[in-house]
């Protein structure tokens, strides 16, 4: 093995994602960010309200696909646990709203920081083991978490919990339609952004470094034990984030958001949903954005 | 008097225990080989399971008899299996953990939903022989089901020829030569991707087996195995990744632990608690059980109790 492993393509990887200095990836998100701004509001303003409530539960589950992709994209910490977040979020807003705090300036911190502090707990153990028994303790705690919200009988138990109003703001009123898909759009902007100044920061580095060979980064003197703790936290707290949106979104708060947020959702389409996901994995190698990616690398060459 | 009723109690929950311990060893069995020799995480195990009991039902309406079900439907599930390696997992092996999971995630869908299009959203009920149905008196005043006291002894009679194969026989070294160093034995000349292919149909028969076992009691229906696949991955987290041996002592342990657990937590949590927060925390404190006992063995020996020799 040599110590000195230079990828055969080194120079695509620093030439071919750029297209007049802005990445391809980039470009691609900004149409989709694009699209997803004004689609809704062109559904809204000819009165297809149905559309722009469906465009924020998209909203919400891509910033908790955010969030979960800078560990898991950046930093290969393949976690099954990521639901946990959105539940703690979800409840973060539930229980004090059930006993009749509706500020959203104590609801949304407190979702942050309660799932950043899960995060912070259950990471700190997670974090000891790798690869798949990652996968399954970031699953157990998952379960867990699940466990615990479904014994909450005060808090509906496994009938899960009605809110009766959404978070109140003061100054702006988000049981307003549109105010609410603005507010969730601009919170994924922001979330977007952030992400990816994470990621090209020096901390974005190391977290990278770490992933692609994490004995080379701990003999360059890293702690990247405590790099991949950092990294887990703000995830965590993003997808708390996510989750209080979804419990503004449904008004409904339940602890099977724990259990099957990625298969609640495609109920009703779980056979196309099963065979996409395998032909994307057997063929599309990276996904959506390899796609991207390549295609335009493909269109370059001729 | 009240403490004879509790010891009687306690016997009969420690064979439900032995039960479920059997069963999920059936299916941690094929996990562990699965995962063990071809380092492939396969969610999907539990599909396998709900198709084994699915099969089964049919087989037996169709030849009126439970065992004839059993038995035809053994070899329809090894076969399917089989494909199911050759068609889909074959083409997994080179790509990481993650894409294994999405992959089998999006067979799970799948499976659920053609099971639903042939047999019907409702469960299936699989009646038994009467000789089967009855209940037998093993111990003075202690009456357990025979089916159950079956359950147990298949699974104990499996673990056995288990045993035997992998220690005994030419497949079997083979199979253990695998766990410990793929690259070596198939460079020695063995056609790993064939040995794969029939490892991955007898994982998919011991999964098949478990689903016909357990669907006379619960009904075979749709997700039945997603629960308790989950359970089969602690199982063989906690026994140690790609041992036998270690899944068992391990399914027996946890299947136990967990019966125990949801029968007499909340009473013992009564002795130092008040009844209304025991009778909260009882519930959910022994679902987590399983999940604690897991979490701790990952944070003290993340190799599992019984881990393989690896070298």
């Amino acid at each position: 093995m040599s110590f000195v492993n230079v990828p055969d393509n080194l120079e695509k990887h620093l030439q071919a994602p750029r297209l007049f200095g802005v990445g391809r990836a980039r470009i691609a998100t900004i149409i989709i960010m694009l699209l997803l701004l004004v689609l809704p509001l062109l559904a809204w303003a000819m009165g297809n309200k149905f559309y722009l409530d469906f465009s924020v539960r998209m909203i919400c589950l891509a910033i908790a696909a955010v969030s979960l992709n800078l560990i898991l994209g950046f930093g290969g910490m393949v976690s099954f646990g990521h639901a946990a977040f959105v539940g703690i979020g979800a409840y973060a807003v539930g229980i004090p709203s059930y006993h009749g705090y509706e500020s959203a300036w104590l609801h949304f911190p407190l979702a942050m920081i309660a799932a950043a502090l899960f995060a912070l707990i259950t990471g700190a153990i997670s974090l000891r083991t790798k690869g798949v028994y990652f996968i399954m303790i970031t699953m157990a705690f998952a379960q867990m978490a699940y466990y615990f919200f479904l014994s909450l009988e005060e808090y509906g138990g496994d009938d899960g919990m009605t809110l009766w109003s959404r978070s109140d703001f003061g100054i702006i009123d988000i049981s307003d339609g549109l105010t609410f898909f603005l507010f969730c759009y601009s919170l994924l902007a922001i979330c977007i952004y952030m992400t990816f100044r994470i990621v090209h920061s020096r901390f974005g580095m190391v977290l990278r470094g770490c992933n692609s060979n994490e004995s080379r980064m701990k003999a360059l003197g890293y702690n990247t034990y405590a790099y991949r703790l950092t990294a887990y936290v703000i995830s965590g707290a993003m997808c708390g984030l996510a989750g209080a949106l979804i419990a503004n979104l449904q008004d409904f708060i339940t602890a099977v958001l724990i259990e099957e947020v990625l298969s609640a959702y495609t109920i009703y389409w779980a056979l196309p949903f099963g065979i996409i996901l395998i032909f994307s994995v057997l063929f599309v190698k990276g996904g959506v954005n390899g796609l991207i990616q390549r295609g335009w690398q493909g269109g370059g060459k001729s | 008097m009240q403490d004879s009723i509790m010891s009687t109690l306690f016997l009969i929950q420690l064979l439900n225990g032995l039960q479920l311990g059997v069963l999920l060893f059936l299916l941690a069995a094929g996990l562990t080989l699965v995962f063990g020799i071809m380092d492939f995480v396969n969610l999907a195990h539990g599909s396998l399971y709900m198709i084994g009991a699915f099969i089964c039902a049919s087989l037996t309406f169709l030849t009126g008899s439970f065992v004839w079900g059993v038995l035809l439907a053994i070899p329809i599930v090894a076969v399917i299996g089989y494909f199911f390696e050759v068609l889909i997992v074959r083409h997994l092996y080179e790509s990481n953990h993650l894409d294994h999971v999405l992959a089998t995630f999006g067979i799970i869908l799948i499976a659920d939903t053609l099971v639903q299009l042939t047999w019907g959203p409702e469960g299936i009920a699989i009646p038994l022989p009467d000789y089967l149905s009855g209940q037998v008196e093993i111990l003075p005043d202690i009456i357990f089901p025979t089916f159950r006291l079956v359950i147990i002894s298949s699974g104990l009679l499996i673990a056995a020829g288990l045993y035997w194969l992998i220690t005994y026989t030419r497949l079997g070294m083979l199979i253990r030569a695998g766990a410990s160093n793929r690259t070596m034995v198939s460079a020695l000349g063995v056609d790993i991707s064939t040995l794969f292919a029939g490892v991955f149909a007898l994982g998919a028969v011991l999964a098949g087996v478990a689903g016909m076992l357990i669907a006379p009691i619960t009904e075979a229906t749709i997700g039945m195995g997603n629960d308790i696949i989950i359970t089969a991955f602690v199982v063989i987290i906690v026994g140690g990744i790609g041992s036998m041996k270690g899944a068992f002592i391990a399914a027996v342990l946890i299947g136990i632990i967990d019966t125990l657990g949801r029968s007499f937590l909340k009473d013992i949590l009564e002795l130092f608690m008040e009844s209304a927060s025991a009778a909260t925390a009882g519930p959910a404190l022994s679902s987590m059980l399983i999940y604690i006992i897991m979490a701790i063995v990952l944070a003290l020996r993340p190799q599992g109790l019984f881990p393989p020799k690896v070298r």
